[in-house]
């Protein structure tokens, strides 16, 4: 019995001073460390992708891409034509955007993106979805109740404006081009994208401000 | 349910916690190099999502990324040579060489082997 308590002790004590990780951490853990063993991922390629989609990928690539569409009739041209091609010029090309398509709005269509099955998103040119894209309630609300979701972010949709929902899949994932603002006239793509928001390319977000 | 952004509001981060990040990156990594499929990935996902769901999981992020996690583990035993038994043994060790490195030092995976 003595024996028993003094290993429960012990054992307890290795637990306290250990700063043993959460189990999802260690399954993380274990993954990549066996994955790493057999050559299926490299640990220097993990650490750069997080620190790229930490730090660096962002939806800022998406709003130039959308400054250019609005200042370049050529370009906008080709991404409705190509997105996957067109986005090339900028070296955003990645493994979610072989496929891109851009949605275009109008005074009398509003487009709107979401995945059903997962979060499907073209995370090289918007970055990480945020976190109510891959909520169940958004991939389930999205496409049954399109504009009562889009009153709760703030848009109210006037009854003759209609709604596109794309439903995204792990081949074709898409970007919403949002109408340019009045009041923003000879302005320069960069001062543009500053005032293009993530969710007006997902489409959760409609009028922009010429404002910046 | 939904908010607009606010603008002034600051910058969520990207993850939550480290782990998260290396669940998307490990995956992305295997799509990208071959190991399995985009459609794959996004279906065994899908099916991960589902089960939570009527498990009654809450809704959120957490959730979401164990799914995702969940999903990881199953692609890599079924696509790969690894089995479940591999993935457990594994962890055993990582939870061994934990407990048994003091404070301060890295954690190095061969003190969890006996």
């Amino acid at each position: 019995m003595t024996s028993f308590d003094t290993e429960k002790a012990a054992d307890l004590h290795r637990h306290l001073h250990s700063h043993l990780p959460s189990d999802p951490a260690l399954r993380v853990k274990t993954l990549e460390s066996l994955a790493v063993e057999k050559g299926l991922v490299a640990s220097e390629t993990i650490d750069a992708w997080v620190e790229a989609y930490s730090e660096q990928i962002g939806p800022k690539r998406g709003a130039r891409v959308v400054a250019r569409a609005w200042r370049d009739p050529d370009f906008r041209a080709r991404l409705l034509d190509n997105a996957g091609d067109a986005i090339k010029e900028f070296g955003f090309e990645g493994s979610a955007t072989g496929h891109l398509v851009a949605v275009e709005n109008t005074d009398d269509t509003h487009n709107m993106v979401v995945c059903t099955l997962c979060s499907c998103y073209p995370f090289s040119i918007l970055g990480m979805s945020p976190a109510w894209y891959k909520s169940s309630e958004y991939r389930a609300r999205a496409v049954r109740e399109p504009r009562k979701v889009l009153a709760e972010f703030g848009v109210d949709l006037p009854e003759d404006v209609a709604v596109r929902v794309w439903d995204s899949t792990a081949e074709v994932r898409y970007i919403v081009i949002p109408q340019r603002p009045e009041g923003a006239d000879g302005w320069d793509e960069e001062r543009l994208a500053a005032i293009v928001t993530r969710n007006a390319m997902i489409g959760t977000d409609r009028i922009l401000k010429a404002e910046g | 349910m939904f908010r607009p952004d606010d603008p002034l509001a600051p910058r969520d981060s990207v993850f939550d916690e480290a782990w998260q990040a290396q669940v998307l990156a490990m995956a992305d990594t295997m799509v990208r190099g071959g190991v399995f499929t985009a459609t794959a990935w996004a279906e065994t996902l899908g099916a991960e999502l589902r089960r939570a769901e009527a498990l009654g999981q809450p809704d959120t992020t957490q959730t979401y990324y164990e799914a995702a996690l969940g999903a990881l583990e199953a692609l890599t035993t079924g696509t790969t040579d690894l089995t479940e038994t591999d993935l457990s043994t594994r962890k055993a060790e990582w939870t061994r060489a934990y407990e048994r490195t003091p404070h301060g030092q890295p954690v190095i995976l061969d003190r969890g082997r006996d």
